[in-house]
């Protein structure tokens, strides 16, 4: 809907890659121009999410969250709840069902806190393909506990060392994997971000969130919600939460990244809120980067949203206004960790907890007529190691 | 014809590449030097990125656009073969395509290459190119088939051909039917042909201009500025002696 023809949203997107890397995002874009609408892969498809994957997710009433912040009546989508713990299942199981279409019999992906190389290594084993992550080594240590995972269901993890380890750096070795081998080789993208078409794909798999936010919003409440909330790294969960609501323009669109220790810091990973446009990783839209035109080594405590960059359509909706884009704290995120645990019983992963604490904010600026929904993007398990070690205790996973 | 273009008229060409600033701008510039006093044809000049997914070496602690320019400058006191830029998009973009492309114009910079920018999103780039008559190089990979034709007849300077699929690094084989590739470019344009990406010996060099026009080494002279630091310009001389020594028995 908002992308033209060469994968644009507004000036940015499109297909800065090598000339390598351009058959295989033309084949891919023809194949997946062939295969969205198929009945057979839509089947097949929807099948898998609904029956492997644990779709539709919930759409949680937070009641006692709602009576302590006193404002907003908010609900959680539990994306938490989904087979392997986050909402990258979603894009994994399309993009999987694609490869294997177009005959590939290996998926390559990148991946920060681990969540999408989990279900990437997941989907591999459900459809008998080889895997293999890239994750940079600091995430390998911050997430230990996901790479295990990935080992367990068959795939083979590469520490990548370059740069600053983290997400930026895997995304580059994966990109760099894929041009030595691209014949039997899909790259797996896990977020809204990369060369069209990617970011156009990624979308379409992920706005499945957002059609049944709406679908459930209008069963329970009988209207659509004032605001939806939803964390931003590269943006898959948010433009999946956004989607179907964007020509409702009744609902607010929030969208919060990781400011890290905070925006006025060099330490942040606020991509909107501190960057400027440039061109990397395929696509045109906002970065953070020196006056040179060097991306900037970024920080958050989340390994998910840990990127100097954020998806297209994100730069777009913010270009126009249509979207807005929040910066969140570490400590700020830390507290509402531990306050949805506490509350509702909810551990969410880190990256999910930037948009409780934004919610945490504005509920309680909004009348209790107005309903919030909050995209709970993964569970938290993977996270407990790491946010005792920032509480300043040290347990053993 | 560009001066770039010209450099092809005197039988096979060797280009080196250099990284600018590794380890330092002296050093640099004494490289450069000594590529053109043994034989270069074309000299091309890395500016660092941060993050090259075309390469294996990210070498920007400290890189600064003007810096580089200054060295350009520097360097045409007395340096007159063609000078290439390979960057990639972002610097450009960042520093401002127009004020980057009309720097280069004025510092005496004949060509540029942004392996990060295909075909079609060039003319961004391209059309500031045009006027201030800098080359926008074209890439073509084993992998382009169908597209070569239409790179190739909208290319300028020279085309650079990837030998090999992947990123730039040494390699002990090259395997890619390379003279398929050169025929097709042959039959849509005029514009001379270079292979780059993995060749390091003079064997290989030789069996390159053998099939295209010229060759392009970064890889094994980076790998050379690494290992010498500061005492490289010396060996990259010799080097590049070698080299083109090699290339021009089939010139």
């Amino acid at each position: 809907m908002m992308t033209n023809p060469n994968g644009r949203f507004g000036i940015h997107g499109g297909q800065y890659i090598p000339e390598t890397l351009m058959n295989a995002v033309i084949e891919l874009e023809e194949a997946y121009q062939k295969y969205k609408d198929d009945p057979d892969f839509n089947r097949e498809l929807n099948e898998l999410l609904n029956e492997y994957a644990n779709r539709p997710s919930r759409l949680y009433y937070a009641e006692r969250m709602t009576k302590d912040l006193g404002g907003a009546k908010i609900y959680l989508k539990r994306e938490d709840l989904n087979h392997t713990g986050a909402h990258k299942i979603n894009n994994v199981l399309g993009q999987a069902l694609l490869a294997k279409r177009m005959g590939k019999t290996r998926l390559i992906a990148e991946t920060g806190a681990g969540q999408h190389g989990v279900a990437t290594a997941t989907a591999a084993a459900l459809l008998n393909m080889e895997c293999v992550v890239f994750m940079g080594e600091e995430d390998t240590i911050r997430q230990a506990l996901n790479v295990y995972r990935m080992r367990l269901l068959g795939a083979e993890v590469v520490a990548v060392k370059s740069g600053t380890a983290t997400l930026k750096d895997a995304v580059s070795e994966a990109m760099r994997e894929w041009t030595n081998r691209i014949s039997d080789t899909h790259y797996c993208l896990g977020s809204v971000m990369g060369p069209h078409p990617f970011p156009t794909i990624v979308r379409d798999f992920q706005a499945v969130i957002s059609k049944e936010i709406k679908s459930q919003m209008l069963q329970k409440e009988g209207r659509l919600p004032d605001a939806v909330i939803a964390c931003v790294g590269g943006g898959s969960n948010a433009i999946g939460t956004f989607y179907h609501f964007i020509q409702d323009k009744s609902v607010r669109l929030i969208g919060c990244e990781a400011a890290g220790r905070g925006i006025d810091t060099f330490e942040t990973a606020a991509t909107i809120s501190t960057g400027r446009v440039g061109i990397f990783h395929g696509m045109k839209s906002y970065f953070c980067q020196d006056k040179h035109g060097q991306i900037a080594p970024v920080y958050s405590i989340s390994a998910g949203l840990d990127y100097p960059g954020v998806g297209p359509e994100h730069a777009f909706l913010h270009d126009i206004g249509r979207a807005e884009y929040v910066a969140v704290t570490d400590d700020e995120a830390v507290e509402a960790f531990e306050y949805l645990s506490k509350t509702e019983g909810i551990i969410p992963a880190i990256e999910s907890a930037h948009a409780v604490a934004h919610a945490m904010k504005l509920a309680p600026t909004m009348g209790k007529d107005k309903t919030i929904v909050i995209t709970i993007s993964g569970r938290g398990d993977k996270d407990c190691a790491a946010i005792a070690r920032y509480r300043g205790e040290d347990i053993y996973e | 014809m560009s001066k770039i273009t010209k450099a092809f008229q005197n039988g096979k060409v060797f280009i080196p590449f250099i990284t600018c600033g590794d380890p330092d701008m002296e050093t640099t510039a004494a490289a450069v030097r000594a590529m053109a006093q043994n034989g270069a044809d074309i000299i091309e000049l890395g500016i660092p990125f941060s993050d090259p997914t075309a390469e294996i070496r990210a070498l920007s602690a400290g890189a600064d656009t003007d810096k580089v320019f200054d060295l350009v400058r520097e360097l045409r006191r007395d340096v007159s073969v063609p000078l290439i830029f390979m960057t990639y998009a972002n610097v450009v973009y960042s520093y401002g395509a127009e004020q980057f492309i009309s720097t280069c114009r004025e510092v005496g910079i004949d060509g540029l290459i942004l392996p990060d920018i295909p075909f079609e999103e060039k003319e961004e780039f391209s059309e500031i190119c045009r006027c201030y008559e800098v080359d926008l190089i074209s890439l073509i990979a084993p992998t382009s088939e169908n597209r070569i034709g239409m790179i190739a007849r909208e290319a300028e300077g020279f085309i650079y051909l990837v030998s090999s699929l992947g990123v730039t690094g040494v390699r002990s084989e090259i395997t890619t039917d390379l003279a398929s590739i050169v025929r097709v470019i042959r039959e849509n344009t005029d514009i001379p042909v270079a292979i780059g990406f993995g060749i390091s010996t003079p064997e290989q060099a030789k069996q390159m201009a053998q099939i295209a026009d010229g060759a392009i080494v970064g890889s094994a002279i980076v790998r050379i500025a690494e290992q010498y630091g500061r005492e490289a310009p010396e060996v990259i001389g010799e080097y590049v002696r070698k080299m083109k020594s090699a290339v021009c028995e089939y010139g």
